[in-house]
């Protein structure tokens, strides 16, 4: 899951330059916008994961994550030119343009994704030894998951498919995560029961 | 006898172009100016008269302009002379665009040879405006202005703003970094929208590569026709793309037979143009066209 997380983050960040080239061109400061936004996004996601992880963490918390940073991923899809538009023609200075743009398309979706590692370390953690140990694993994981959406997007999905089409893509890994994450829940949950109910006959 | 000259000139610059080519200029060239910009190296180099701007040196680009110190006013890479090809279907633009400006010798000679036309130049990379008016005598002028930004914002607001050009040179792709955002569909529909009824594109584009075949058949879905421009001389394909419908090459022999001789001082070989203009398809028309969803120009400039 962390891998998933990882990798549509850069997905999304390298496609996010080519979103706003039509608007605010291929300049450095284009790329500079969308990394300064993806970078606060991302701590901002942290600390709030970090911070509902304290009480009560859920399975079906983490797995709203992914679902909620999926449907925040779609106004990228379906609205970029109705949020661009305005803000190309308010602001005449590229880089304040994208600077905006940026944050009115990827905050929202970036920081949700940056809520999911915190909170997986606490999902994976049961001692307090071990803590250390899983948060280093966790990185590990979504880090090679980044560096596998950085390359796999600028290398060949660009070359084999339109930019929408790569978001779909996002969107529906960001999904099928979530849902797996509910199921696996869901299926431990009754297993347990099924061994009380199973117990509790043999007692009768 | 003047025709002769001419073509000595011609052929004369075009065998030192390759002479260069194959030494591989940088190295034997003395460099006078050397900068790190934002988007590239920047490299001025002098051989006797011959003073160039080069982009990227190390990675082995080309020169992207040339200046001959005793005759400024030569135009010495084909590509640059190519570029007035379009004057045989606009002879006397009045208001121009020009976007890249390299060492600024095509606004220069735009300046010169139309000096009531408005010209804006837009150039990415300031270190390249402040080289062209170092090195390279490049000065704005009230009728000619220069603009820091990319080509694509520029066009866009020029469009809202309801602005036409009657001149558009597109030149912004030589170099080993191809803006893919000015290469799409969309772009090429927000040019459309600038030009003026009678108005001409010439765009500076690539000759070898797949991007060749994509790039034509964008151009194709956006304009229907559009001359082809090689040079055997030339690795550059130039474009040529109007509203109307092309006209047929009697005409451009016509025109050119008209104002052959004004271009002459630059070494613009006009009377040799129209026979190398070219509607003939001769790229894959199955490939993709090019849009803002689909544009991997740099990846497809490998082979």
């Amino acid at each position: 899951m962390a891998f998933v997380s990882g990798f549509c983050i850069m997905t999304i960040e390298m496609l996010g330059a080519r979103i706003l080239s039509p608007y605010f061109g291929g300049s450095l400061s284009v790329w500079g916008s969308i990394i300064t936004i993806f970078m606060l996004a991302l701590a901002m996601g942290y600390l709030i994961g970090g911070r509902l992880s304290t009480r009560s963490p859920s399975a079906v918390l983490f797995a709203i994550f992914f679902i909620g940073a999926a449907v925040f991923s779609l106004p990228v899809i379906l609205f970029a030119d109705l949020i661009m538009e305005p803000i190309f023609l308010a602001i005449e200075d590229p880089r304040y343009g994208s600077l905006f743009a940026s944050i009115f398309l990827f905050f929202i979706p970036t920081s949700i994704l940056g809520m999911i590692s915190p909170y997986a370390v606490r999902l994976m953690v049961d001692t307090q030894q071990h803590s250390g140990h899983m948060a280093g694993l966790l990185f590990f994981i979504s880090t090679i998951g980044s560096a596998a959406g950085t390359l796999g997007t600028s290398f060949y999905f660009v070359l084999w498919f339109e930019v929408n089409q790569i978001m779909w893509g996002a969107v529906a890994a960001l999904i099928a995560a979530g849902c797996l994450i509910l199921l696996i829940h869901y299926v431990q949950d009754a297993q347990p029961m099924k061994q009380a109910r199973h117990y509790e006959k043999k007692q009768a | 006898m003047k025709r002769n000259r001419l073509r000595l000139l011609i052929s004369g610059s075009f065998l030192s172009a390759l002479l260069v080519s194959l030494l591989n200029f940088p190295a034997y060239g003395e460099t006078i100016h050397e900068e790190r910009s934002k988007y590239r190296d920047i490299t001025v180099t002098q051989v006797r008269d011959r003073r160039c701007l080069l982009f990227n040196v190390h990675r082995g680009d080309r020169n992207q302009t040339c200046m001959m110190m005793d005759d400024r006013n030569l135009l010495v890479f084909d590509y640059t002379r190519m570029s007035f090809a379009g004057l045989l279907l606009k002879p006397d633009p009045q208001r121009i665009l020009i976007i890249g400006l390299g060492g600024g010798s095509i606004p220069m000679t735009f300046s010169d040879l139309l000096p009531d036309a408005q010209i804006d130049v837009v150039e990415i990379d300031e270190a390249v405006v402040k080289v062209a008016r170092e090195f390279f005598f490049f000065s704005e002028t009230d009728n000619m202005k220069v603009t820091v930004d990319d080509g694509r914002p520029f066009i866009k607001r020029a469009g809202i703003r309801n602005q036409s050009y009657d001149y558009i040179i597109l030149d912004a792709f030589s170099g080993d970094y191809i803006p893919e955002h000015m290469l799409t569909l969309e772009f090429l529909e927000e040019v459309k929208s600038i030009m003026s009824p009678d108005g001409v594109l010439i765009a500076n584009t690539f000759s070898t590569s797949r991007l060749y075949d994509h790039e034509s058949v964008t151009y194709q879905r956006v304009f229907n026709e559009f001359f082809n421009f090689k040079l055997p001389t030339s690795g550059n394909r130039i474009i040529i793309a109007q509203l109307d419908t092309l006209p047929p090459r009697g005409e451009l022999v016509t025109e050119a037979q008209r104002i052959a001789a004004r271009m002459e001082k630059y070494g613009v070989p006009l009377l040799d143009y129209p026979r190398r203009l070219s509607t003939r398809v001769d790229w894959d028309m199955s490939r993709r066209i090019l849009t803002d969803q689909y544009s991997p120009g740099n990846l497809l400039n490998d082979n």
